[in-house]
């Protein structure tokens, strides 16, 4: 934590997004998992989540950012999947 | 040229909010904050009252805003952001910027609502040209869950427990949308994060009309609502679908409803699943779901009525053979 002193006046942030560099992953209690054969790249998990923890590489969609991930299970929730199969699934962490 | 509003093309965009905010798990606003800048196409600055984004986001050295961004006051972000903007356009006057800028405020109902109210008024009233932001959660959810003039009728919050006394909140919603379209502004709008495409149209629209813009979007609070973490897309889509927050917009006074539910739900389907209306389910308090659901019906049936006014007229119909008299 720095002291008064050495913050800049007025406490004005001059790195934009440094968020980055707190981890909130540790939050996590369930652990979303990604079957990439079910997945069709529909990327709504991507959209929707809160944590900007879907990682997106040329419009096709990536394993989770789990550095992020708070383990909400939004994702899993709205992932419409491949013939009723989802391609999100919560697990419990650790295990 | 704007980009295509499809998830493939606006995934190539950066990121303009980062993770590593500080928001609960499942919470509405980041995904709020995330589709309306995702939407933008232009440099943004934004003011953001008090309130759980603006806590969260913002938190000792770690920012998680990549735009220009001012923390505010809880009563002054409308004030803060017409500051700005006026700076913007003598600067522009001068000559010494020429870059075409948008400017936003974030805040949450609270903000906007109650405390917020009186400055953004004036700012709506000034004409400045800016975008006001309210993402609401329906409480003072922040400071554990207060309730505010946004808050549901019959709801429980802190300050109005279920109790032997009251059960819940007894007032209804104040219609902040409306009020806003009473200033006479040219564009207001009521916008879901369920329906994104909706959503980010809705702010593209607002970006190109000058003038102050309003848009109210509903952001689903796990912890204030007493949902699952998992449903705040779902809650969302819920409220649309029971007209509970209806989709419509309001330029230049004429009103349309943007997204029609298919079938109108029940209201107790939006209720149900969230603790805070438990009580509600009590054969003692049957009243005040059928007032819920009466309140809501009225709403949706103005809305309509009001639509309709300014429908475009039928084409006219071929006319009647005369009859011989």
């Amino acid at each position: 934590m720095k002291t008064w002193k050495e913050v800049n006046p007025g406490a004005v942030i001059l790195e934009p997004g440094s968020a980055r560099k707190f981890k909130t992953g540790s939050w996590r209690a369930m652990r979303p998992k990604w079957i990439e054969e079910n997945c069709i790249h529909c990327l709504l998990c991507w959209v929707y989540c809160p944590d900007m923890s879907v990682k997106v590489k040329d419009g096709k969609r990536e394993q989770f950012d789990y550095d992020f991930c708070k383990g909400c299970g939004l994702c899993a929730l709205e992932c419409p999947g491949k013939k009723g199969q989802k391609a999100i699934v919560m697990e419990q962490e650790g295990n | 040229m704007a980009t295509p509003l499809t998830l493939k093309e606006l995934s190539r965009k950066e990121e303009l909010f980062t993770p590593g905010h500080r928001l609960c798990a499942g919470c509405g606003a980041p995904t709020v904050v995330k589709m309306v800048l995702l939407a933008t196409d232009y440099p943004v600055i934004a003011s953001n009252s008090t309130g759980c984004l603006e806590v969260s986001s913002c938190i000792s050295e770690y920012t998680a805003w990549k735009i220009p961004w001012i923390h505010s006051a809880f009563e002054n972000a409308a004030a803060t952001i017409s500051g700005v903007e006026t700076m913007y356009r003598s600067l522009k006057k001068q000559g010494k910027i020429s870059d075409e800028i948008k400017f936003v405020s974030f805040a949450g109902d609270g903000g906007t609502y109650d405390i917020g109210f009186q400055s953004l008024s004036g700012a709506m009233e000034r004409g400045h040209d800016m975008t006001y932001i309210c993402y609401d959660n329906g409480a003072y959810m922040n400071t554990g869950i207060q309730r505010s003039s946004a808050t549901p009728f019959g709801a429980d919050t802190t300050t109005c427990p279920v109790g032997s006394h009251i059960p819940g909140k007894l007032q209804q919603r104040k219609d902040m949308t409306k009020i806003i379209a009473q200033h006479g502004v040219p564009y207001v709008a009521q916008c879901s994060p369920s329906h994104w495409g909706d959503l980010m149209k809705k702010v593209r629209k607002a970006h190109e009309i000058k003038g102050p813009k309003f848009l109210n979007i509903i952001a689903p609070c796990n912890r204030g609502w007493r949902t699952q973490s998992d449903d705040a897309i779902k809650m969302a889509k819920l409220a649309v679908e029971t007209c509970y927050w209806p989709l419509f917009e309001i330029e230049n006074g004429v009103t349309k409803i943007t997204q029609r539910p298919r079938e109108k739900k029940p209201l107790i389907d939006f209720l149900k699943p969230q603790g805070r209306f438990k009580h509600m389910f009590a054969p003692e308090n049957e009243w005040m779901l059928k007032a819920a659901q009466e309140h809501v019906d009225a709403y949706w049936e103005r809305l309509e009525k009001e639509e309709a006014c300014f429908a475009p007229p039928a084409p006219a119909a071929a006319e009647a053979p005369k009859v011989a008299d």
